[in-house]
């Protein structure tokens, strides 16, 4: 009890991060070998939230699937239930009419920044900064209130319907995300002055947690995480779906591969996302939202049906082996986050713990969507 | 482009390229004849091969079968032309007692092509070489196949329990699994 620890040199001893601690924001273990303060050897231990998404897709029907999506990540869902829509609309050839598919990328843009804002707070948070998260989620939260009146949910929406939406944007919808564009613009240049440029937030991120190009591409990472190291991937554009090829916007890019360029790209993604709302606004045409042939039951053609899309964290990969029957015979689930979680192991061995926290705070994880 | 030059390189693999040719006219085709033939490809039981699909259909540009003694050569060919692993997955074929690893690769770069790899193992004793060694970032898409269908990842460095508890000696997404 009183005896001191003396560790040799050379000696390590085990460290226990998680499952249950405020940095991994969920249920989420990492096993560090660390000596001193510093990391020898990191392994990563997930499944604590594991619910078999890919089982229940394969012995529902297609239409039952719907609301599951929205489960794997509730701060960005709408990203998510975008893809699994896009892939059954193209495996089973449901034409969708462009009012929808203007009407989902502005929800999808807008569910983006909330998800962004939510990372923005946390992440400084976990530096240690708690204002932030506030200013962070009181913006969020006017998002939330917009969505919430349309979806009719604030977190695990189920509001895309194959060929279309489950109904049209109601009156007050085009004035309050009118009125959100400014305010949030207002706020950017608020959180820039506030935290961007705060020497202990550079202190923190700059050169700390470098992911080289070669590292993200042994271990497929793409979003956020891919761009902060200079590739200039984004779904949206390298692989256009939607309407994204009408709208007129940038894919942010840094070239430091450092924690300071994720938090850069993530920053600067949000005015992507208001210029893109901004335009679909303007553009949005008026029509049906649902198809006038679309049928009843969903049979997609026996095959191999693969969609990505671009969500808040990366791109995020539905794949159906159809059968022709009413169920999915394999529905895969390709999660960014798993991609970007699983170079942490390698990237922070050699790290100070801090940095190394950091570094994962940088990732953006959501933990349910790792182990979906 | 990427795709003709992938496709050239997969193809060298195949020491008979007859059923490769027979199979890639059906994209210029009619849209008709297009239907039919592809009913015609699906029917048949699928022969190893470089296979041109169509992207807007399907969502990828080349579809590879190969053996899983070809396996480690053909994603060799997709790391050196600059690929990012997308994902591992199994299906089960419960019908043809067959078990089938789908590896997914994509580009970062504007030249859009989405290659599929994809090799059958029998049911009783599946076993596919690791690419862990070419890219790191299969150990886990491996590991959790190897949960979920009980596929033995050959030269696997570390082959336990990735989602599933790690007790588990069950695999949930075996089509004859009852909980």
């Amino acid at each position: 009890m009183s005896a001191p620890i003396h560790i040799q040199p050379g000696e390590t001893f085990t460290l226990n991060v998680g499952p249950q601690h405020p940095a991994t924001h969920g249920v989420l273990r990492v096993k560090l070998e660390m000596d001193g303060e510093y990391i020898v050897h990191a392994e990563t231990v997930l499944g604590y939230i594991h619910r078999m998404h890919e089982l229940m897709g394969e012995n529902r029907t297609y239409p039952q699937v719907l609301p599951n999506l929205s489960r794997l990540d509730y701060l960005g869902a709408l990203g998510y239930t975008h893809g699994h829509v896009l892939a059954v609309e193209r495996a089973s050839g449901i034409e969708v009419p462009e009012r929808a598919e203007y009407i989902r990328a502005i929800t999808v843009e807008m569910n983006r920044i909330a998800s962004h804002l939510f990372w923005f707070g946390a992440f400084v948070m976990d530096l240690g900064g708690f204002t932030p998260l506030m200013y962070a989620i009181q913006d969020r939260e006017y998002i939330l209130d917009i969505l919430e009146r349309v979806t009719g949910s604030r977190l695990t929406y189920c509001y895309y319907r194959f060929g279309g939406l489950y109904n049209d944007i109601d009156d007050e919808f085009i004035p309050a995300t009118k009125a959100f564009i400014p305010r949030m613009r207002e706020s950017l240049k608020k959180y820039d002055a506030l935290v961007t440029g705060n020497i202990i937030l550079q202190k923190r991120l700059k050169d700390i947690g470098p992911l080289s190009k070669e590292l993200c591409r042994k271990y497929g990472a793409t979003g956020p995480v891919a761009r902060g190291s200079g590739i200039d991937f984004d779904v949206r554009k390298n692989e256009p779906y939607s309407v994204y090829p009408e709208f007129d916007f940038d894919i942010p890019v840094y070239h430091e591969c450092d924690s300071f360029a994720r938090y850069k790209v993530r920053m600067d993604e949000m005015e992507q996302s208001l210029r893109i709302i901004e335009q679909g606004l303007e553009k949005l045409p008026d029509g049906p939202i649902m198809p006038a042939k679309k049928p009843k039951l969903i049979k997609p053609p026996a095959g191999d049906y693969y969609q990505a899309v671009e969500t808040a964290r990366g791109s995020f990969g539905i794949r159906i082996v159809s059968d022709g029957g009413k169920n999915a015979y394999r529905f895969k689930l390709r999660s960014p986050t798993y991609s970007n979680m699983h170079l942490f192991d390698e990237a922070c061995e050699g790290m100070l713990i801090m940095d190394a926290l950091a570094l994962m705070g940088s990732l953006d994880l959501v933990i349910p969507e790792i182990d979906r | 482009m990427i795709k003709d030059t992938i496709k050239k390189a997969l193809q060298e693999l195949f020491p008979v390229p007859e059923p490769v040719v027979a199979e890639t006219p059906p994209t210029e085709a009619a849209e008709g004849e297009e239907t039919k033939a592809k009913k015609t490809v699906k029917e048949g039981p699928r022969v190893n091969g470089v296979i041109e699909r169509d992207y807007n259909a399907c969502g990828y540009h080349l579809d590879a079968q190969v053996d899983p003694g070809e396996l480690l050569a053909a994603v060799l060919i997709l790391d050196k032309a600059g690929f990012f692993i997308e994902s591992i997955t199994g299906v089960d074929w419960i019908k043809e007692d067959q078990l089938e690893v789908i590896y997914d690769f994509s580009r970062y770069d504007f030249d859009l092509c989405r290659v599929v790899i994809r090799t059958r193992t029998p049911r009783t004793a599946p076993k596919v070489p690791t690419i862990s060694k070419i890219f790191s970032g299969a150990n886990w898409h491996e590991r959790e196949t190897h949960d979920f269908f009980g596929i033995k990842f050959e030269g696997h460095p570390h082959l336990i329990p990735l989602l599933l508890p790690e007790d588990a000696d069950f695999h949930p997404l075996l089509k004859d699994f009852k909980p």
